[in-house]
């Protein structure tokens, strides 16, 4: 079984555009929405939910008001300033956005007054699209665990590929580098880094670079609008041929892209047109890419 | 005043905020910039500010005297993160998934763990301009955003205005980044997916009780529903920037509009002044 990652680093560069148009050129798959904070991938491909879930996250700890003596030493220890006297005094709370369930609370009690809850954290979801399954969640908000919640949702469309024959994962990242892009990189099999041609892209993508480099998934580019700023889009394909990076394709500033996410629609379902022609090679390209690292 | 800039969705022009409203507050007011999206810190990349102080940011993680250590194991029981594994002949430490919340250290009958610091990000202290600039840099390969985010927000400078540039998302480094803050302005763009992540935004907003307004950045994409949200929710819009090329191509190279346009000028220094008078009345309803 092969995943493909569509990943950007920076935020709001096409990553869920490019990958719902994916998700109608490319057949036999199970597509994932890895951005479980701030999933969007289902705007795009329309799911009919066939199976929720909760997803329960890391205990937190909850205090006993008729349990607690008001001595404070839970507060004095908890490193993540999640606990603080309730405003009608005496006994102290857990802020639950702050807990982070490490236990050391229950260590310093001296009244048996705190015990440890998993919460209802969100939910995750197996829905029909037209373009095939789709695997994807909402994180609960304020919830920690967000990588968490990504490992369990790659697992879940791993069975639901092996159970319906589907050779092919493909996902939809989260933004950024840390935690949650930490988890849905890990496994992948190749990885798509949707770019745009902007100081803060350029940037942006460096780290990201390093960080598939870390984990040894192989990355190619794709620069989307890249006709908004040539000379930015110039410095991008520089610093790609530098680092020994393949650009898998560019993807011209096209308005049909705009209106199409504002019609609920994968661009290439939408609208015939050039950043459509573009997407179109892209995968032919990708889909080389996936057949050669069989 | 200590105002954070946040969006649910990624690329939604926080940073542009940020930027803006710094350049066009900072001859009248003293302005402190705090970039809190360790993941990816782009805020330089418009200041462009002389950093004169690099420091490490670091977690405290166990660290296990294998002379002291029994393998009893109550430590890796007790490890919420499974940052500490026994082996058949010492304590294994898994530095990237340890919180530093030091319960190994108090559980080991022995006496066996310390504390050393590990390092997961570095702190940029600068000036551009008249501007004090402090950055958060989480290390690649580190997965651990919030305690970099909290180190940055330890460098408040606790007067004038102070603008955090938080990272995307709804979760806990966004929370982090904006708990605390007296104003958080929430900037979106016109679409479907904007709508969606403002929404949630708006939901972290309201639980940590924090008055909040909306900015609109390409305002003009034609999705009205956004608009049409806010005002059924009774929330203030304070800006809106229509999508315009240039624009997009002056941010590109690392521009800003306040320093092309005067009359964005004018509109960043009264988006200031009424998140002011939001605040005022914020506070006059609470105490009230």
């Amino acid at each position: 079984m092969q995943e493909l990652l569509v990943v950007s680093g920076k935020g709001g560069t096409g990553k869920t555009s490019l990958a719902a148009s994916l998700a109608v050129l490319a057949d036999n798959k199970v597509t994932v929405d890895c951005d479980v904070e701030a999933a969007d991938l289902h705007l795009l491909l329309n799911p009919e939910v066939e199976q929720q879930e909760p997803f329960y996250g890391l205990e937190k700890a909850v205090i006993l008001p008729e349990k607690c003596i008001g001595c404070g030493r839970c507060a004095q220890v908890c490193r993540f300033d999640a606990i603080f006297p309730s405003e009608s005094g005496g006994v102290y709370q857990v802020a639950p956005l702050s807990c982070e369930g490490c236990k050391v609370c229950t260590l310093v009690c001296p009244a048996e007054a705190i015990k440890l809850q998993p919460p209802v954290a969100g939910y995750w979801y197996v829905s029909r699209t037209h373009y095939g399954p789709l695997v994807h969640a909402q994180l609960g908000i304020g919830e920690a665990n967000s990588g968490k919640l990504v490992m369990k949702i790659k697992q879940v469309a791993r069975e639901v590929a092996r159970e319906e024959g589907y050779p092919l994962i493909l996902m939809d990242g989260p933004p950024g580098i840390g935690c949650p892009v930490t988890a849905a990189m890990t496994g992948s099999t190749l990885a798509l880094a949707v770019t745009e041609p902007t100081v803060a892209g350029v940037h942006d993508l460096e780290r990201l670079v390093r960080l598939a480099r870390h984990f040894k998934v192989p990355l190619g580019v794709v620069i989307n609008k890249y006709d908004l700023c040539l000379e930015m889009a110039q410095a991008l394909e520089d610093y790609c041929r530098r680092e020994g990076i393949e650009v898998w394709g560019k993807i011209p500033f096209d308005p049909k892209a705009a209106e199409a996410v504002v019609q609920g629609v994968p661009l290439v379902s939408y609208s015939p047109g050039p950043a459509a022609e573009a997407i179109g090679s892209i995968w032919e390209r990708v889909a080389d890419k996936l057949a050669t690292s069989q | 005043m200590l105002i954070s800039v946040a969006s649910g969705k990624g690329g939604t022009g926080k940073t542009t905020v940020v930027t803006n409203l710094a350049l066009a507050l900072a001859g009248d007011y003293k302005v402190q910039v705090l970039d809190c999206d360790v993941e990816e810190p782009n805020l330089h990349l418009f200041l462009r500010p002389k950093v004169y102080a690099t420091e490490e940011v670091t977690l405290p993680v166990p660290e296990v005297d294998g002379e002291k250590c029994i393998l009893c194991g109550a430590c890796s029981d007790f490890c919420a993160y499974n940052a500490l594994a026994l082996a058949r002949e010492k304590i294994i430490l898994f530095p990237e998934l340890c919180n530093g919340c030091r319960g190994c250290t108090m559980v080991c009958p022995v006496g066996a763990i310390q504390e050393r610091p590990h390092r997961i990000g570095v702190l940029h202290r600068g000036k551009a301009g008249e501007i004090d600039f402090v950055s958060g840099r989480l290390d690649v390969g580190k997965p651990l955003a919030p305690p970099v985010i909290k180190a940055v927000k330890e460098q408040d400078q606790g007067k004038g205005i102070r603008l955090v540039d938080a990272p995307p998302g709804t979760s806990c480094s966004m929370i982090e980044a904006v708990r605390d803050t007296q104003f958080c302005l929430l900037v979106t763009e016109p679409t479907p997916f904007g709508l969606h992540d403002l929404k949630l935004a708006v939901g972290v907003a309201r639980i940590l009780g924090i008055p909040f307004g909306v900015v609109v950045n390409k305002s003009t994409l034609g999705y009205t529903q956004v608009e049409d949200y806010c005002r059924e929710e009774g929330i203030p819009i304070l800006l809106k920037i229509p999508f315009q090329r240039h624009y997009a191509a002056l941010y590109a190279r690392g521009g800003a509009l306040v320093s092309e346009y005067p009359e964005w000028e004018r509109a960043f220094r009264e988006v200031f002044l009424k998140i002011e008078r939001l605040v005022r009345e914020n506070a006059r309803t609470a105490s009230g």
